[in-house]
């Protein structure tokens, strides 16, 4: 006879079972159209480049050596690849300023939603949502309408007289650090409300019990305090401005480059696939750094909070 | 219907429960063996974490015990599912199906038996009318109080006809009012329906008025079982003294009397009669309790000499709490009388007298 | 007088810039809105009301091919997405760790983790590679790629709604003699589908705004509306295409509106 016993150590086994079953269709489908195609993408970074893209089945490391470095037309001598290290300087430099940008912009904005009254937080909270959930193309074509030369933004600027030809804002990187912050500022609201709404405001009035002016409490009490979301709002945001296409493609119009332009420029006129497989690799790699800097920081902090 | 001693309903034998594995390893229940009789208002009685709650669903069979059978009616039913066991439970939170109104919710059991929907409805109106709560059949659970939804609970749980009602902890999220009310229509509604409770409680007094038997239980153990007259006058154990009411422990030099008591001597060389613990030959030290209400503070000698320390009213009784003089301290309890005082003044030197008997000889 | 009291949330500023945020975002967006209903051409200069570039968009036969599109892969992709993440959030969610599980976690939010660019290139690496092998260029590609990326955004609020159910609810199903399969079809199904219809609403609205995978992953005629529209971005831009963005931006925010409701709602 089988004992109580048996029987639910039988039942935990069927259930792991079940739990795998169940989770099958999300792992496949995720596999096919995921994981496994990046998997590819590695394969591919050791390949030859095709004549018309594609590859040739020949191993090479040159994809990755061309990340960085390119080879003399003349004498064969490696040198760094300038137009690739550019690209990857305007992309980090960009994705850091828009990180501070929206940091400074979004902060006093979640504070402004947390501090309202239970009633209205709600309202204030869709107000930044709906934005976030727009399409992120239209945004980014919005921007282009307001900030183009015969834009409402230029067409103001003359009218009242600051200028009497119109700035040329798009095409140029400052476009992209404007269309950036506007597009990635709920990304980095977000997470900040979710850390301020937390707070315990009878801290602040302590602080101020204990003599701290304005500033200080929110210097020595509100900023530690709801430094998780300051965290997470900044890798919010800088992940997705590295890896940034189509704000780029739009308001950079093709000339100034990010990673994501550059990268795909190497699967159309560039015709190389395994550099731009690399390059893939490389973006993926520093994101996934980024990540992983923020996972041990969160489980460090959660710690440290019990 | 009185409860029938002769047939076992439950009857736990050997019952282990052990959780986690290597050093982590705990027993939430250590070789528990108790049976629980047919009709009977039977309690679990223990701190929280003692394994009563485990027990109970080792029998609901939410859990399965690691050692152990669990009999229902001479049935090992230690290997079924819940859903084949006619045993139903009463849960803490309730856990009323929220999608349901009340009548579904009642109605649920019997459904899912398979049974004819007109006996289903039949079924369901009585048991609304069991628990007086007709006019809200249609409500959903959410739209009713507390203690509507504690009666919803009772109902949904006797509606399929268990052999056996398991209650967990059921009265502890209403307030003081409600909570006695529903101790009484419990009580009623166990009697009108004939049905085994078993019922997990913390509070010693919610134990000692509803229940037939009840069982002590500390750290996976079942420490003494009997009637609330019997755990309460005369606790075999230490724990069991301390953990129901208020109680003196006294050291004294015990031996044999005559009809299985003993004659305890105590620290001031007086003697007193005292009953023994079941199964339990009394020689040399041992400790003795005294139940405060059954002593009484006198002026002169008494059985206990000692200086008043304390008085302390709480409107039906007095506490006086006496330094003895051989060391340790002794609380007696006395009725208030009218607009008297307690006749008694701090730093009095006082006697305690014990009534025959009202000591009982402990197994430790 | 009765003196205004001490502040204690007030920081100087703080709401002035929030205010100054708040107009910002919704600057641009007001603008595309206000000059699709423009007379003339500009999208800069009002000339006058007027509906024509709704008419025009609506008689482009483009713009409706390419939105019926976006909508039958968005469809599949979002219904297909929420069948394998309520799945996935049930066998991933109220149940102690268990060998296997974290790695679950990491692999159904890959998607979230990876720059959807580099995303993009692999799936096309490897989709141009089938379609030459099988000679098949349907939406079936599309249709896949969506998938994927659609399932972490709709076990988002499943699992979270799983997580907040009470488990005794299905114990007590259990106790009341419903068999494991009835107690998921009477309880756990109907208390759960708040957050199924939200993550179906989440993933149909994610696939709709996808750029840049289908971007990569379309044959030749299979724009979905955003890609027809980053095409015509290239060119002059009328105010058609404010209003196409105007349609868009309504129906998106009517699902987004709908998706609050929905996930806010208690039981």
């Amino acid at each position: 006879m089988t004992t109580a016993a048996e029987i639910a150590a039988r039942a935990e086994r069927d259930d792991i079972r079940k739990r795998w079953l169940l989770s099958t269709p999300a792992l496949v489908i995720i596999f096919l159209a995921g994981i496994g195609p990046l998997l590819v993408v590695v394969l591919y970074s050791f390949l030859t480049p095709g004549p018309y893209g594609d590859v040739k089945w020949e191993f090479s490391t040159d994809a990755w050596v061309g990340v960085f470095l390119q080879r003399d037309i003349f004498d064969d001598t490696l040198g760094i690849a300038d137009a690739h290290l550019s690209i990857f300087l305007r992309s980090v430099r960009l994705s850091f300023a828009t990180t501070i940008l929206t940091l400074l912009f979004g902060f006093p904005t979640a504070y402004f939603i947390a501090t309202r009254p239970e009633r209205t937080q709600a309202l204030w909270l869709f107000v930044i949502t709906i934005p976030f959930w727009t399409n992120l193309l239209i945004r980014t074509f919005a921007v282009q309408e307001v900030i183009r030369n015969e834009g409402i933004l230029n067409t103001a600027l003359i009218w009242l007289g600051v200028t009497s030809t119109p700035i040329q804002i798009l095409y140029t990187d400052w476009a992209i650090g404007i269309g950036m912050v506007y597009v990635y500022l709920p990304l980095m609201v977000l997470p900040l409300y979710a850390s301020m709404e937390k707070l315990d405001f009878r801290l602040v009035e302590a602080g101020y019990d204990l003599y701290a002016t304005r500033f200080q409490v929110l210097r020595r009490i509100i900023i530690p305090l709801v430094k998780p979301g300051i965290i997470a709002g900044s890798i919010l945001v800088f992940i997705p401005s590295l890896g940034a296409y189509v704000t780029p493609r739009v308001l950079g119009g093709g000339k100034q480059m990010m990673l994501g332009n550059l990268i795909e420029l190497q699967f159309g006129a560039g015709r190389n696939w395994p550099l731009g497989a690399a390059l893939a690799l490389t973006l993926t790699v520093i994101v996934t750094v980024a990540l992983l800097f923020y996972v041990r920081y969160a489980a460090h902090s959660e710690q440290r909070h019990g | 219907m009185p409860a029938n001693p002769d047939r076992g309903a439950i009857d736990v034998r050997g019952v282990s429960k052990i959780f986690g594995s290597g050093a982590d390893r705990v027993a939430a229940l250590d070789d528990v063996s108790v049976v629980i009789c047919e009709n009977e208002f039977f309690t679990l009685l223990g701190p929280s974490g003692c394994g009563k709650t485990t027990l109970l669903r080792l029998i609901a069979g939410f859990d399965f015990p690691t050692y152990g059978q669990i009999l229902l009616h001479g049935q090992d039913i230690a290997p079924l599912p819940p859903f084949k066991r006619p045993v139903n439970t009463v849960f803490q939170s309730y856990a009323l199906f929220p999608h349901m109104t009340v009548a579904q919710n009642i109605g649920f059991g019997l459904e899912m038996l398979g049974k004819p929907k007109d006996e289903v409805t039949a079924r369901v109106d009585q048991m609304l009318k069991l628990v007086k709560m007709e006019a809200l059949k249609n409500r959903k659970t959410s739209q009713i109080s507390g203690g509507q939804q504690q009666r919803v609970a009772l109902a949904r749980a006797l509606a399929p006809q268990p052999k056996v009602l398991l209650l967990d902890e059921p009265l502890s999220a209403l307030d003081y009012k409600l909570r006695k009310e529903m101790q009484i229509e419990l009580k009623r509604l166990q009697h009108e329906t004939g049905i085994t409770f078993i019922f997990v409680t913390h509070d010693q007094e919610e134990a000692l008025t509803m229940s037939d038997r009840i069982a002590v239980m500390s750290q996976g153990k079942i420490l003494q079982v009997g009637t609330p007259w019997d755990i309460y006058d005369k606790p075999s154990e230490r724990f069991v003294a301390d953990f129901i009411g208020e109680t003196n422990f006294l050291t004294a030099k015990v031996e044999p009397a005559e009809g299985g008591k003993a004659n305890a001597t105590l620290s001031s060389g007086k003697t007193i009669a005292a009953t023994v613990a079941e199964n339990l030959v009394p020689s040399g030290e041992a400790t003795i309790v005294v139940r405060p209400e059954h002593a009484r503070v006198v002026k002169g000698e008494g059985h206990l000499p000692g200086v008043i320390d304390n008085i302390v009213y709480f409107g039906t009784d007095t506490n006086i709490h006496v330094r003895l003089d051989g060391g340790g301290a002794f609380i007696v309890r006395q009725q208030n009388t009218r607009s008297a005082g307690s006749g008694f003044e701090l730093g009095e030197h006082v006697g305690i007298l014990i009534a025959d008997d009202a000591a009982q000889v402990l197994k430790d | 007088m009765a003196r205004s009291n001490f502040a204690i949330k007030r920081q100087p500023g703080f709401a002035t810039i929030a205010i100054f945020c708040f107009a910002l975002l919704y600057l641009p967006i007001v603008t595309l809105v206000v000059y699709a209903f423009n007379e003339g051409n500009s999208v800069a200069i009002w000339q006058g009301f007027s509906l024509r570039w709704f008419r025009q968009a609506w008689n482009n036969q483009q713009v409706l091919e390419a939105s019926i599109r976006s909508v039958q892969i968005a469809s599949v992709a979002a219904v297909v997405a929420t069948i394998a993440a309520t799945m996935a959030a049930l066998a991933t969610t109220r149940t102690k760790p268990y060998r296997g599980l974290t790695f679950k976690y990491a692999f159904i939010n890959q998607p979230l983790m990876i720059p959807e660019i580099v995303t993009a290139v692999a799936l096309l690496i490897v989709f141009a590679r089938i379609k030459v092998a099988t000679g098949y260029s349907g939406l079936g590609y599309l249709i896949a790629a969506h998938t994927a990326f659609c399932i972490p955004f709709a076990y988002l609020p499943i699992r979270a709604r799983l997580e907040s159910m009470d488990l005794t609810l299905e114990t007590a199903a259990a106790d009341l003699y419903a068999t494991p399969w009835k107690t998921f079809t009477r309880i756990t199904l109907p208390l759960l589908w708040p957050g199924i219809i939200a993550g179906l609403m989440l993933a149909f609205v994610i696939s709709l705004d996808d750029v840049v995978i289908t971007e990569f992953v379309k044959s030749g005629g299979q724009d979905t509306l955003p890609t027809y529209m980053l095409g015509q971005l290239r060119r002059v831009v009328t105010p058609e295409m404010n209003a196409i963005s105007t349609v868009f931006l309504l129906i998106s925010i009517l699902i987004v509106t709908l998706f609050f409701f929905i996930s806010r709602r208690r039981t």
